[in-house]
Parts: C-alpha cells; structure tokens; sequence
C-alpha cells in the first residue's frame, strides 16, 4: 500500500472540485441573506435529478461487464443488488440493504465464482 | 456546528447525538467500505484520506471513483459528482427557514456537514421551524449534535477501511458493497411512481449509451430522465385538472 508515492496533481485537484461541489450543493440555498425563490420549472426538475443521476451510475454497474450486457444469469451482481433493493424496502434502512446484499453476493461470488 | 460551546453546551446538542446514535452502524459500514473502494479505486493513502476530510459526500465519492478509474475527463467527475448531490440543492432549500438565524458562515458549514442522514432525522425530530430564537437555537444544537455522531462516525470507520484494505483481499469483491450502498440510496429515493420511472428511463438510457466517450452516458441519462418526468408530470397534472 503506498501512502504518498503516486499522489498527483489531476487526483488532487478534482478531490478539490468534489469538496467544491460538496460546499455549494449542500449550502446552495444558504449563501443569500435575501429572500428569493427558484423558478418554479427548476425547482420541478431538481426533484427528479438525484434518483435519475443515482439510476445511471448503479445500474449499468451491475449488468453491464466490461461494456457489455452480461451473457449469463449466473452472476452474483445482480442477484446481491435485488436482494439489497428488497431489503431495503422490508427494513428501510441501507445498513440491512448492504448486509443481506454482501450475504447472497459473497457464497455465489467466492464459492462458485458467479 | 458541533465545536461551538454555544451548541455543545445546549442540552438538545445531547438529544441530537442519541437520536443520531441507532444509525451510526449502518454509517460505519458505508464509511468502512467507502474508505476501501478509494484505495481499491488505486488511489494512495494521501490522497483517499483528503478525499474522506474533505469531501465528506459518500455517494458522490463512490460515484466519482469508478470515473476517475476509467480516466474520465474532471468535469465530467465533477459534473456527477454535482448531479449525485442535487438532492442536498433540495434539502438546503428545506433546511433554510432553520438556519437562517445564523450568520452565513456558519451557516454554509452547517449545510455542508448536514448529510443525507442528519438532514431527515433533523427533519422529522422538527417539522416546523421556531417561532422564537431560543427554539432557534435549539434546533441548531439538535443538529450540531446528529451531524456530531454522523461526522465522527463516518471519519472513523472510513479511515479503518482506508488502512484495513490490505487484509480484505479484492479478491472477495467486497467493493461490492459500494455498489449496495447506492442500491440503498436509489430505494430511498424511489418514493413514488413516477420517480420509479425517472429511474427505469435513466438507467436505460444510460446502458444503451455506454459506450458514449467521456462517460457522457450519465450526463445524457440524466438529461432524458428529468426531461421525460417533467413532462410526464405536466401531462398528469394537466389530465387530473381536468377530471376534477
């Protein structure tokens, strides 16, 4: 494990951006003083784009393999993550979602090498 | 925030911590394994414990490590990294009327040590804001002492995976668990049908677009899924106007 070697610029700097990105989406509407109010189309559409940005980054995740769709239904990717997603809505809680997930990934993942 | 004395001497900064306390588990999983994912990602010590002070955003940290893996250009990382996180645009919206007391130092730093989870405690301990600045400033204390339990919890266990990664073989996949944790998110967020929808059209859309360069499929899904709901949404007010 290298502590320092290999630290560069490129990584620093978007680990800055991110901390940037962290401070005006978590304070937006904390910076003004004065009272004002988004349009109300913006506002209609801000409530869509998290669950749309989550959506594309988890799913192809899972089904995709190196860029392509998986060509087997023996892979523990999926099956962890329909577990997890079941779970979560039985205990609402993602603690239970990650546990139960790891439970039916790990065995098909280490024993079998889904 | 939690080191003034203003509100760690306030007794509802304690009722915070106990309130935040019964979820810290589930933070320090997510923490832990957000902390192996970075160095799995073949980020250095260096440079995943930075990542850990200072962007403090799980979600978006685990979004953004599989992009910069792939080499994808820093404003696309940022730009979805900015996308993970709209949702706290919403919440700091919500979380205004609360904090507007404040001066807007503290409260920008507030806001950025309120996390998914201190926000909906908080929320749902205090529905409405005070009337009064005393109960102003007990919410405040509330809230110092959830996003306390949060902040430490989370900084603790992400350094233990940050250095315990060796002894956890790749070979398990645990990274797997990353993958799990927005699994979880994407569950919560899918609270009504529509929503359902956004994320059927985004995750479609960003699959058949793959192998779009510069990891554009996530910019692209997300544009078609918010444009599509909207839409969506307007023809289902528009029909229920109607009907009524």
């Amino acid at each position: 494990m290298s502590f320092f070697e290999g630290t560069d610029v490129w990584t620093l700097g978007v680990i800055l951006g991110l901390t940037l990105v962290t401070l005006v989406t978590r304070g937006f509407f904390l910076y003004s003083s004065q009272e004002w109010s988004l349009p109300s189309w913006a506002q209609r559409g801000l409530q869509f784009a998290p669950i749309a940005a989550m959506a594309a980054v988890v799913l192809p995740e899972i089904v995709l393999v190196q860029g392509q769709f998986l060509t087997t239904w023996m892979d523990a990717r999926w099956m962890g993550a329909v577990v997890g997603a079941a779970v979560y809505f039985w205990r609402k809680n993602v603690f239970y979602t990650i546990l139960a997930g790891m439970l039916t990934y790990l065995p098909l993942h280490i024993l079998l090498a889904w | 925030m939690f080191y003034k004395a203003k509100n760690y001497r306030h007794p509802a900064f304690l009722e915070g911590l106990r309130d935040a306390l019964p979820q810290t588990p589930g933070v320090a999983a997510w923490g832990l394994m957000t902390g192996v994912a970075m160095v799995n990602s073949g980020m250095n010590v260096l440079e995943s414990v930075l990542m850990t002070l200072m962007v403090y955003a799980g979600s978006s940290q685990l979004a953004a490590l599989p992009l910069m893996m792939a080499g994808a250009p820093a404003w696309v990382v940022l730009a979805t990294g900015f996308c993970v996180n709209l949702r706290f645009v919403v919440f700091s919206l919500h979380m205004r009327p609360y904090l507007l007391h404040l001066p807007r130092l503290e409260r920008v730093l507030q806001g950025y040590l309120t996390a998914d989870l201190s926000y909906v405690l908080f929320i749902r301990r205090f529905t409405k804001p005070g009337h009064t600045l005393l109960d102003k400033e007990m919410q405040s204390a509330f809230l110092a002492g959830s996003t306390c339990a949060v902040w430490v919890t989370w900084m603790v266990a992400s350094f233990f995976g940050i250095l315990l990664v060796n002894i956890i073989p790749s070979a398990w996949g645990l990274g797997f668990a990353g993958t799990l944790c927005l699994v979880g998110i994407l569950c919560s967020l899918a609270t009504n049908r529509l929503r359902i929808l956004t994320a059927t059209v985004a995750a479609i859309t960003a699959i058949a677009a793959y192998h779009l360069p510069l990891k554009l499929n996530i910019v692209m899904a997300i544009a078609v899924a918010v444009v599509m709901s909207m839409s969506l949404e307007r023809f289902e007010n528009k029909s229920q106007g109607r009907g009524a």
